[in-house]
């Protein structure tokens, strides 16, 4: 049984001329334990992918499960769901409530699971995600960047969940910040064994995060390669070439 | 006196509830007919020190320093209509996103087409012609069509080459990129900057690229200047940034992700705080 199936999803927002197909017949299977990465610029309709996944987007036909149960669409989904998967989004400057705490945001995830203990718990958390004590009464706006993608992740963790969905956990981040939040995501998944299905541009980051990569233009996918593959610049698709090259490029510096 | 711009001891201050807070702090540079990288984390005092020389900072943020020349004038000394003459048709800035230095409200032919009128004597006839020349130079098709339309109507990468037409009609010596890409996709990255360094260096302007991106500043740039908590700790020759010695610097190259060369953990920085109080090392020619 894989982490998360999807058959055929098909997501169209708007009508008439408004209409725009978003995502076009993506089929992705990820395996428990895996870290799966979706690439593609913007409006390729690699968010919407998570997005529907989760019930943030309630409309789309095709075939959604998660580790072996069937979602419908619309924006309900199980408290077992809920509890298995998590996701971590891109803007920790917008994603925390400015007027909570650390100590709050963690307490209400930790209450609406119905987990004991919490106290004890929001410390292993703050452990975890290499915060320590010193930050549980802070409020985002005391804290950084990188440590507030710290608090978004130790909330995601919370209910102990098996997978996380990854929404550009980095790109709002400074390269040496990103490296360390990196860092961690590669241990907690080694150590939780999670499930990791992460949407990014940067090819960079996806290379290092991942063994399998989608690459995604236009809503539809284009073409999925291992990260071997990927790194030999193996990749039979136009686009996909095209987007190795950029990103080699700028990393050897333009010229 | 060959130098575009000349900066010396150019601190930037700010007061806050518990003291003065100093984003930059005593650096100096200077620019010739070359393009200057200043590169550095988020608060490291990069884009103050652009703003600083186009006089941007607003009160309570105070600006000193002991010189800040350029072609020798002094613009410590200029009054703000002086100011206000020197920006645009000296200096110019783009900035990081193109969804909030454009008007919404004004189409974009119009942007243009007042962007030359304020610092030039030219009919609206012939400013339209040297708009819409100015869009095909930035490689925008149809330059007739876009000149009609909204910002709101053209995509990320193309609301930043209008703003690069925009900025560079008036034909200042000096441009200010702070992050001109940051907003952008990667495909679209290159072709922006590829764009901006053409004009750049056919028309012989100075240029100060600010950036994050240390790989991506060493690929356009002559110099790079290295800043760390609002002093430059190194300078160095783009095409020997390998070679950088400071262990910020090599923090910082080693810290992106490779895609050819991967590694099991990244380098995370180890921040010494020794970097914070060292003086700061001149860039100046």
């Amino acid at each position: 049984m894989s982490a998360i199936d999807i058959r055929k999803l098909n997501v169209v927002f708007g009508d008439y001329e408004d209409r725009n197909h978003a995502v076009r017949d993506v089929t992705i299977a990820v395996e428990r334990g895996e870290s799966y990465g979706l690439v593609g610029e913007s409006g390729s309709g690699k968010s919407t992918v998570l997005r529907a996944l989760v019930g943030l987007v309630p409309e789309w036909s095709g075939e959604i499960a998660v580790l072996g149960e069937q979602q419908k669409p619309g924006p309900r989904r199980s408290h077992d769901f809920h509890r298995a998967v998590q996701m971590v989004f891109q803007d920790p400057y917008a994603s925390l409530h400015p007027r909570h705490t650390v100590d709050q945001v963690l307490t209400e995830t930790l209450r609406l699971h119905g987990l004991k203990g919490v106290d004890a718990r929001i410390e292993t958390l703050l452990d975890q995600v290499g915060l320590g004590g010193g930050y549980r009464f802070r409020y985002p706006h005391q804290l950084s960047g990188g440590q507030r993608q710290r608090v978004a992740i130790a909330r995601a963790l919370a209910p102990e969940p098996q997978i996380l969905l990854l929404d550009e956990p980095t790109s709002a981040l400074d390269v040496s910040v990103q490296a360390e939040i990196l860092n961690l995501l590669g241990d907690l998944r080694r150590e939780l064994g999670l499930t990791y299905l992460m949407v990014s541009h940067d090819l960079g980051v996806i290379g290092h995060m991942c063994s399998r990569i989608a690459v995604m233009q236009n809503g539809a996918l284009v073409e999925e390669l291992g990260v071997e593959r990927m790194r030999r610049l193996e990749a039979s698709h136009d686009y996909t070439r095209h987007l190795l090259d950029s990103a080699l490029r700028s990393v050897r510096g333009g010229r | 006196m060959s130098n575009l711009l000349d900066v010396e001891d150019l601190s930037v201050t700010f007061p806050t509830r518990s003291g003065e807070f100093e984003a930059v702090r005593g650096i100096s540079f200077s620019l010739g007919r070359e393009r200057l990288g200043i590169v550095g984390e988020s608060g490291s005092g990069k884009s103050m020190t652009g703003r600083a020389v186009l006089g941007l900072i607003r009160p309570p943020g105070r600006v000193t320093a002991t010189r800040m020349t350029m072609n020798g004038e002094d613009l410590r000394a200029a009054s703000p209509r002086r100011m206000r003459a020197i920006r645009g048709k000296h200096i110019s800035m783009i900035m990081q996103d193109p969804k909030y230095s454009l008007n919404p409200v004004m189409t974009v032919g119009r942007q243009i087409t007042e962007a030359l009128r304020t610092h030039e004597k030219v009919s609206q006839r012939e400013a339209k012609a040297r708009a819409i020349e100015m869009l095909d130079a930035v490689a925008i098709r149809e330059p007739e069509r876009v000149m009609r339309l909204y910002p709101h109507e053209v995509s990320g990468g193309m609301g930043q080459r209008i703003m690069i037409a925009m900025m560079l009609i008036p034909n200042p010596e000096i441009l200010i990129a702070d992050e001109p890409t940051s907003a952008l996709d990667v495909s679209v990255q290159l072709q922006v900057l590829e764009i901006m360094d053409k004009l750049v260096r056919d028309r012989g302007m100075g240029l100060i690229f600010i950036s994050h991106d240390l790989t991506l500043v060493s690929g356009f740039c002559d110099r790079v200047a290295v800043m760390y908590a609002g002093r430059i700790v190194e300078v160095c020759d783009a095409g020997r940034l390998h070679e950088a010695q400071h262990p910020y610097t090599r923090g910082l190259l080693n810290s992106v992700p490779d895609l050819e060369h991967p590694r099991d953990r990244l380098e995370a920085l180890k921040r010494d705080p020794d970097w914070r109080s060292a003086p700061s090392v001149s860039a100046l020619l």
